[in-house]
């Protein structure tokens, strides 16, 4: 890992984290939950390209009906391999394991994670399951499709036990992150970080942490059965020795249906603070769409049935799991709705994280809605294991969650990488996602509800048009990604140094240095009201502060204008009175800021406080504002009594 | 801004229901005696341009060429091999059972939800970002309020009802979509890695399915192997099969022809190979199909009279045509070729006949009648190296006569 050069945002008095050791043992044996989340980031990159080089190769192969480059059996394990990579190594982990693992404690104001050891085995429990996982392609490869459907699982000569053993470890990293961000945030938050003053994020990781550690068992507890059977043919799930093939996909849904959920809530959580910073408003609604997280982690575990609804599943069952199965419209239906509210009003920027969000918004639409069509009962008889499912699911959890991931990573990679990366490519590779991403899915639609099964090597001729165009996208999609990735990585030796607050972001980890050094803060953080960009301005581009307003000639000639009742710019046809009441509410919150800033500041050393006011005040011109200089004399008064 | 969103949304609902008509009303209308050629003008040109006759993969052979090319084909074998009938009101294939109407209905409506929920939020989303974005370093201030509780229980419980509806009824559909009448006929179907195989009332067996119009058939279906799912999409019929267990489907057809069948749940290397035709016999009457030039015609001789042609079919037949028809009809040929190539088994055009072949134990057999015999009833006896153990036993499926056809057909084929 290349270290960056000493950074002026970066800690004054300590290294920051890549400098605080050197060597590569000194990252293999860390303790450090960003280094962790750096190895987990690393490890991911690489599935990711594996996965998409899989995804490329079955794309390549449908180009043509029959056989374009490979066989049956190749193809088989081409798009097993994709599906097993893709959902166990890279989505699964990506957002709570990389980027949570990196930023969750730096959100809440923590040195580290609860148990940095377990942080360490989860890491080296994926790395031995991902090596297994890819393992299976020397012993015979793996062609049962990710889901390990019996009994074609029991019978297939492929490498099985291999891939078996490799989930089962996994399923441990996964449970081993969920414990430990649950007693994270249980335990770590900071005084005065109420429930309710968690970041959105935050909030996402708890919902997914639950399921993790609820669900997970039950995966680990199904291979574990299967590699038994295969192993010692006692009978599980064969039905010729007396098993129950389709109480297998019971076992493997009760974990994997909770599993699209931790696939896709971290998602959400990550694209709501993009939302929140990009528009620099505070998320609209914040506790239904905090409450959303829970509920939807809650109703993920009673839903499984209904990827069996022609299974032969009794009846009584299918109407059940329908029934439930719409349940989970609602709280995703919420948080649609309220990304879209938060944007009202806002003051919108366009960059590359922001593109993800707002890409993220539309694709989980579609998604969730063509979610709609399947829970329908009778109309998933028809589009049941078509590319109809194949579509959707991939709007949901490539769709949505490696594009939250991709936003994610864009927008806190200038704080734990310290640099910058190339804006222009970066936009021009999140809009290549998002094209390139429709284009390969939209046909599927089509494809499916008129009638083309999954997992199908050859396809009628009339399926060949929707099958060109998916080829072409999953190339616009693959090379986009693949060039944002580099273009990231290049930034760690040609980007600019970044600054503590590239974005605006309002939550705390834009209140450490960048990068962090070991234990992220190195006075304690301030606590602000959640979601607060009131006293946040952007001082030069990209650099962002908490101060005291400015008073710049343009902003007084704004505010002039707006109180003589003349349209300003984008406010469209608001009054006069309007424009002086927002006024007045705008200082009215400006002062009850600079307040509640020095109320929740962390007991200890009110002199970070004291210095960062005086430091706005001067900024903003001594004498010119009264609430900042209260602020001072407040902070002042306070020192003096400790 | 909402009068367009309301205009839109009443403008795509029209057109969705404009194209969901054919499949509501056409269908329980009785086709034209003879309607071969405007069927296949559908196929080639309403929806998907490379409809045309398939040219089909080299391993089903002639599932999607011309019937012309085949002579010598029994006149249901030739509607089985005509071109499929694709055609379709965009988003689904045209309907062809009787009571698939009703989830169609469904499907379109869910459509034109989507696509109005779709489009409110794209529209916000963009006008919301072109009106909001950031112009200059000071920020504008507009003060909006954080949350604002009506507004959120509204967007709480508007989906929440439309939800409930979408259940009830997509529900009420399901129940009419899987209960069969009382009065049904019957077809067994097996499948195993992969063929199907239909076994009707009178005891005839066929690897295509060929049911009657207008009447219920209901399909008793097991699998000898691993899962398989029976679905046709014309008659929106999805159910998978499981060894060792009953499942059930049923249909009722409502317009003559010849429809693709798939199986839809993975099942191994040749799962897109398993897809047999799906022949829809006209009631009681004899019908010429003209295929889509014209001056080639297959006879519908209808339902009744195809069970009594098949039985009769393998009665009268040398032993050496009568084991190049299972060959086909068997799914023999999904493993094993006649040209000479390998594939999941080994070839049948061998030169091994009456000699000595090595087995992956190390030991030799004579390749001989009782050799072929033992391999067709108990595969997995002794297995030849190179080739995965996977055939499935053909105990009880084969009677003498075909036992002794087959094994002559591959005695012919020595080269």
């Amino acid at each position: 890992m290349a270290t960056p050069a000493k950074n002026p945002h970066g800690p004054q008095n300590e290294p920051d984290y890549l400098n605080v050791t050197k060597g590569l043992k000194s990252w293999l044996v860390t303790l450090d939950h960003k280094r962790i989340g750096v190895m987990y980031l690393v490890g991911i990159m690489i599935a990711l390209v594996v996965g998409g080089a899989f995804a490329l190769l079955l794309r390549t192969e449908l180009w043509s009906p029959g056989k374009t480059i490979v066989a049956q059996d190749t193809y088989n394990q081409f798009f097993t391999l994709h599906g097993a990579v893709m959902v166990f190594l890279v989505i699964i982990p990506g957002i709570p394991a990389a980027l949570g693992n990196i930023m969750m404690p730096i959100q809440l104001g923590a040195p580290d994670v609860a148990f940095p050891r377990l942080n360490l085995t989860s890491f080296y429990m994926w790395v031995a399951g991902a090596l297994l996982l890819v393992g299976t392609i020397p012993f015979g490869g793996l062609d049962t499709g990710w889901t390990l459907y019996t009994p074609y699982s029991l019978e297939s000569k492929t490498a099985v036990l291999v891939a078996t053993s490799g989930v089962f470890r996994l399923g441990f990293s996964s449970i081993f992150t969920g414990l430990n961000f649950l007693v994270t945030i249980h335990k770590f938050r900071p005084q005065g970080m109420g429930w309710f003053q968690l970041p959105l994020n935050v909030w996402a990781m708890y919902a997914t942490a639950i399921m993790q550690v609820l669900a997970t068992p039950v995966l680990g507890i199904t291979v574990l059965l299967l590699t038994v059977e295969r192993f010692a043919h006692i009978g599980i799930f064969d039905p010729t020795l007396g098993g129950d093939p389709v109480l297998f996909q019971h076992f493997f849904w009760f974990y994997s249906h909770p599993a699209v959920y931790i696939m896709i809530i971290p998602g959400m959580g990550v694209a709501s603070e993009l939302i929140t910073t990009f528009s620099h408003k505070p998320l609209f609604g914040y506790r239904f769409v905090a409450y959303s997280s829970v509920s939807l982690a809650l109703l993920s575990f009673l839903v499984w049935g209904h990827h069996m609804f022609v299974s032969g599943q009794s009846r009584l069952a299918n109407m059940v799991f329908s029934a439930l199965t719409f349940t989970v419209g609602i709280p995703s239906a919420i948080k649609v709705f309220n990304w879209v509210a938060t944007l009202y009003k806002g003051d919108i920027r366009l960059k590359t994280p922001m593109l993800y969000g707002l890409s993220f918004i539309l694709l989980f639409t579609i998604g969730g809605l063509t979610g709609l069509f399947l829970a329908i009962l009778s109309v998933d008889v028809h589009l049941h294991d078509t590319y109809f499912v194949v579509a959707h699911f991939h709007y949901v959890m490539m769709g949505s969650t490696l594009v939250a991931f991709l936003g994610g990573l864009h927008y806190w990679w200038p704080k734990f990488m310290g640099r910058m990366f190339n804006e222009s490519v970066a936009r021009a590779c999140a809009l290549g996602v998002f094209f390139g991403f429709n284009l390969t899915f939209l046909p599927q639609f089509v494809m499916g509800a008129r009638g083309m099964p999954r997992r199908y090597w050859d396809y009628d001729p009339q399926f060949h048009i929707f099958h060109q165009l998916s080829t072409i996208g999953a190339f616009v999609l693959g090379i986009s990604i693949f060039v944002s990735l580099v273009s990231l990585v290049a930034s760690i030796k040609t980007g600019k140094i970044a600054p503590r607050n590239p974005w605006g972001g309002s939550s705390l980890e834009w209140q450490a240095p960048t990068p962090p050094p070991l234990y992220n803060f190195e006075k304690p953080p301030v606590l602000h009201e959640l979601y607060n960009y009131d006293d946040l301005y952007e001082v030069e581009p990209d650099v962002w502060e908490r101060r005291a307003p400015i008073e710049t000639e343009h902003h007084r000639a704004n505010e002039l204008a707006r109180a003589q009742g003349a349209v300003a710019d984008h406010t469209g046809g608001a009054t006069a009175k309007e424009h002086a009441d927002a006024q007045i509410h705008a200082r009215a919150e400006e002062v009850r800021a600079a307040r509640d800033m020095m109320e929740t500041s962390r007991g200890e050393p009110p002199v970070s406080t004291a210095v960062d006011a005086a430091d706005a005040a001067k900024v903003a011109g001594a004498g010119e504002n009264a609430p900042a200089e209260a602020a001072v004399k407040k902070a002042e008064d306070e020192e003096k009594k400790s | 801004m909402k009068r367009y969103v309301l205009a839109l949304f009443v403008a795509l609902c029209t057109w969705s229901v404009a194209h969901a008509q054919p499949a509501g009303s056409g269908a329980p209308v009785p086709p034209p005696p003879v309607q071969g050629a405007d069927q296949s003008m559908n196929a080639g040109g309403s929806a998907s341009p490379t409809a045309a006759p398939a040219a089909g993969s080299a391993a089903t052979p002639g599932a999607g060429s011309p019937s012309t090319t085949k002579p010598g084909l029994a006149w249901y074998d030739e509607l089985a091999a005509k071109p499929k009938d694709v055609s379709t009101n965009f988003w689904l294939p045209k309907s062809v059972n009787k009571v698939a109407d009703e989830s169609d209905h469904m499907f379109i409506a869910c459509v034109a939800l989507s696509a109005f929920f779709f489009l409110a939020i794209a529209i916000a989303v963009v006008y919301f970002v072109w009106k909001y974005r950031g112009m200059s370093m000071v920020r504008k201030i507009i003060p909006s309020p954080a949350h604002n509780d009506a507004l959120e229980i509204t967007w709480t419980v508007i989906p929440t009802i439309i939800c409930v509806f979408l259940f009830y009824f997509g529900w009420r559909a399901y129940i009419e979509v899987v209960t069969p009448p009382q009065k049904a006929v019957e077809i067994n179907v097996l499948a195993w890695r992969w063929a199907w195989e239909f076994k009707h009332e009178n005891g005839v067996t066929d690897n295509n399915l060929h049911v009657p119009i207008g009447e219920p058939v209901r399909l008793v279906m097991t699998s000898k192997d691993v899962l398989h799912s029976f679905y046709i999409p014309v008659m929106r019929v999805k159910q998978d099969l499981v060894p060792r267990r009953y499942t059930y489907a049923w249909f009722e057809a409502t317009k003559p022809g010849t429809y693709q069948m798939y199986c839809a749940e993975y099942c191994g290397t040749n799962h897109s190979q398993m897809k047999p035709a799906v022949v829809v016999h006209q009631a009681g009457m004899t019908t010429t199909w003209d295929d889509q030039n014209g001056h080639h015609s297959v006879v519908d001789r209808g339902y009744e009279n195809y069970l009594n042609d098949k039985a009769a079919e393998s009665t009268n037949m040398p032993p050496v045509d009568l084991g190049k028809m299972l060959y086909e009809k068997k799914g023999c040929n999904a493993c094993h070729t006649i040209d000479g190539t390998p594939r999941v088994g080994p070839t049948w055009a061998q030169k091994d006949w009456g000699k000595q072949i090595q087995m992956s134990d190390g030991k030799t057999v004579t390749m001989d009648e009782n050799y072929v015999r033992e391999s067709i009833l108990s595969p997995l006896a002794k297995a030849r190296p190179g080739y995965p153990p996977s055939m499935p036993s053909f105990e009880g499926q084969l009677k003498e006569k075909e036992l002794a056809g087959l094994i002559a057909y591959i005695k012919s084929l020595k080269q």
